[in-house]
């Protein structure tokens, strides 16, 4: 039984002249305890994917295709529906934690707001279980941690804090989007082996996107290789890259540090488009 | 032995924000930087990297110690025109997007970088013609991306349009400051390997800084890794990557997960990065460091003449 199971997504956007396709028909199923990567580059519509699965799509989208949850379809629901899922059934972890935490409000106050009105716990049960999620993201003196502000934890404590929100309410799904981009490398190790044993611990099904191919070998079960709109591989994690059976994954591959080509020359004068993965010629569309 | 070309000796930089105590961004830092060798400058966000790129292009006062490039001092840059002999070093910033002009051509920003050139009496020779184009066509893009604005270009494109502009002032110098970080994954090897291989054609020095130890390994001669203020250890990039002896360094280099398909989780080093402010006494790593013994917390270590600073190693 898959936890989420997306058919053929289509996603298009108002454009200037008609509709941009964003996504052409996206599949991926994620399984409970299981976590599936989705890499591929800015632009390959991997973050429009995970945004889809929590109806935050930009104002105009157009879908087509099923995203089911369980026996609901996500995109027929009304906005009300949804709300009683979002949060409470399918949890979100955007790149970067000072910009998803408010500044203004106290991390005991973002992290039962949702407890309260999902949940319907009364004010002292809602700290309660606060204060055990912040020790379980390992957050030192998780009671007093409650009554501070996100400005004074480092990156990878507010990560970790944007994790326990997103997991507060148990939800079936989460949706982690670059959850360790914005993050220093030795505080990624941290936040990546968190994720694991919240996935092992909870039974999460989670949807890793990233375009870090290390990140994705050290957590993925499952792996998904996103172009233009399209997944153009899945496979195990180990199948994708040790032997990615697509071009476009082996370039990507390819591009890696330390398995590209030693003293690559300066890339001659190419057209717009021919160039290599990463530096198409287009203007770059700014994500929501 | 040739001098080197920048020289920065036991180099403090400290800021004073309002109503808090001194930050030591920068707390006795000595590097060489040779014409034509690439130096990567790996650490974690608030280890001082930035700073000292910083400083070495006068955007920062130092409050102490002494950089000197070419055998001058470098002044910090202030309301009046700079010395066009400091036109020879350039720095190429983190984010594309914000240190391009927006409303200008990419030609006429490119041609900034040209005229300072010309204004130091650099005339153009045969082989380094004076053309926005040849510079864009130096870094992989068209001609006829002269005539466009930066909006039109991807991210990797638009550092590719920085590095045209810097290189475009000849520099002797070039200073890479987190050059590659806002770059999509598969375009970062790309544009640092460019890079290198542009200072080292035209003889220039490269002052590379990046949290990312994997590229940098890519295109560094020599690494120095900085922590809190300080280079704990600094080498050749083949002995510091195969055989790092300082605790943090190696602490660094295991945290990086490998695109393998093993599925390891990387290993962790726990704790933060201590607030600058108030470092830890003794070695500034020791409350997290994960070989600490009796008396790391009282002794502070120097860097030793072959480059490593740990009482590990203590001579």
């Amino acid at each position: 039984m898959n936890a989420l199971d997306i058919r053929s997504l289509m996603i298009d956007l108002p454009a200037p002249a008609g509709r941009t396709p964003i996504l052409r028909g996206v599949d991926l199923a994620l399984q409970p305890g299981r976590i599936h990567g989705l890499a591929g580059e800015s632009g390959s519509g991997k973050t429009m994917t995970g945004l889809a699965v929590l109806g935050l799509l930009p104002s105009g989208a157009h879908t087509g295709g099923r995203i089911t949850l369980g026996d609901t379809d996500l995109l027929a629901l009304t906005p009300g529906r949804l709300n009683a899922i979002r949060g409470r059934q399918v949890g979100m972890v955007f790149q970067d934690p000072s910009s998803s935490l408010h500044p203004m409000l106290s991390v005991g106050r973002q992290l039962t707001d949702h407890l309260r009105h999902h949940l319907h716990l009364d004010r002292k049960a809602a700290r309660t279980r606060a204060a055990d999620l912040l020790a379980q993201v390992r957050i030192p003196n998780p009671e007093e941690a409650l009554d501070r502000y996100p400005h004074q934890f480092s990156g990878g404590m507010r990560q970790r804090i944007a994790i326990a929100i997103a997991v507060a309410c148990e939800p079936r799904v989460l949706i982690a989007d670059e959850p360790t981009t914005a993050l220093d490398v030795t505080v990624q190790a941290g936040v990546l082996r968190l994720l694991r044993r919240l996935c092992d611990d909870l039974g999460l099904a989670i949807l890793l996107i990233t375009h870090d191919l290390g990140v994705m070998s050290a957590l993925a079960d499952q792996v998904s290789v996103m172009r233009d709109g399209l997944v153009v591989e899945t496979g195990t994690r180990a199948r994708v890259l040790t032997d990615p059976q697509h071009p476009y994954t082996r370039s990507l591959l390819d591009a890696l540090p330390g398995n590209a080509r030693p003293a690559d020359p300066p890339a001659p004068a190419t057209g717009p488009g021919e160039a290599a993965p990463g530096d198409r010629d287009e203007p770059t569309r700014s994500t929501p | 032995m040739t001098a080197p070309l920048l020289s920065i000796r036991d180099l403090v930089v400290q800021y004073r924000p309002s109503g808090r105590p001194p930050i030591r961004a920068v707390a006795g830092v000595s590097l060489e930087v040779r014409a034509g060798e690439v130096v990567g400058l790996v650490g974690e966000s608030g280890c001082g990297k930035s700073t000292l790129a910083r400083a070495v292009c006068g955007l920062t006062a130092p409050t102490a110690g002494e950089i000197t490039f070419d055998g001058t001092p470098v002044q910090p840059l202030r309301t009046r025109r700079r010395d066009p002999a400091l036109t020879r070093i350039q720095m190429v910033f983190q984010d594309p997007y914000g240190s391009l002009n927006p409303r200008r051509r990419v030609g006429a920003q490119i041609t900034d970088g040209l005229r300072a050139a010309a204004q130091r009496g650099d005339a153009s020779t045969p082989d380094l013609p004076d053309s926005p184009e040849h510079f864009l066509t130096r870094v992989g893009l068209t001609a006829a991306a002269a005539q466009r604005h930066p909006h039109e270009f991807s991210g990797g494109q638009r550092q590719r349009v920085a590095i045209a502009r810097a290189l475009a002032a000849r520099p002797r110098l070039l200073v890479g400051d987190e050059p590659i970080s806002a770059l999509d994954a598969s375009a970062q090897a790309q544009v640092a390997t460019l890079m290198r291989a542009l200072a080292v054609e035209s003889g220039a020095g490269l002052l590379f800084i990046s949290h990312d130890l994997s590229v940098v390994r890519l295109i560094a001669d020599r690494i120095a890794v900085m922590y809190l203020g300080r280079i704990v250890e600094t080498g050749l990039t083949a002995e510091v990557w195969d055989n790092p002896r300082h605790p943090y360094t190696q602490a660094l280099l295991a945290a990086i997960p490998h695109a393998d398909g093993a599925g390891r989780l990387p290993a962790e080093l726990p704790g933060d990065v201590p607030d600058p402010a108030a470092p830890p006494s003794g070695c500034r790593f020791h409350p997290r460091c994960p070989k600490v013994f009796d008396g790391c917390d009282r002794e502070d270590p120097q860097l030793t003449p072959d480059g490593v600073a740990c009482r590990l190693y203590a001579p």
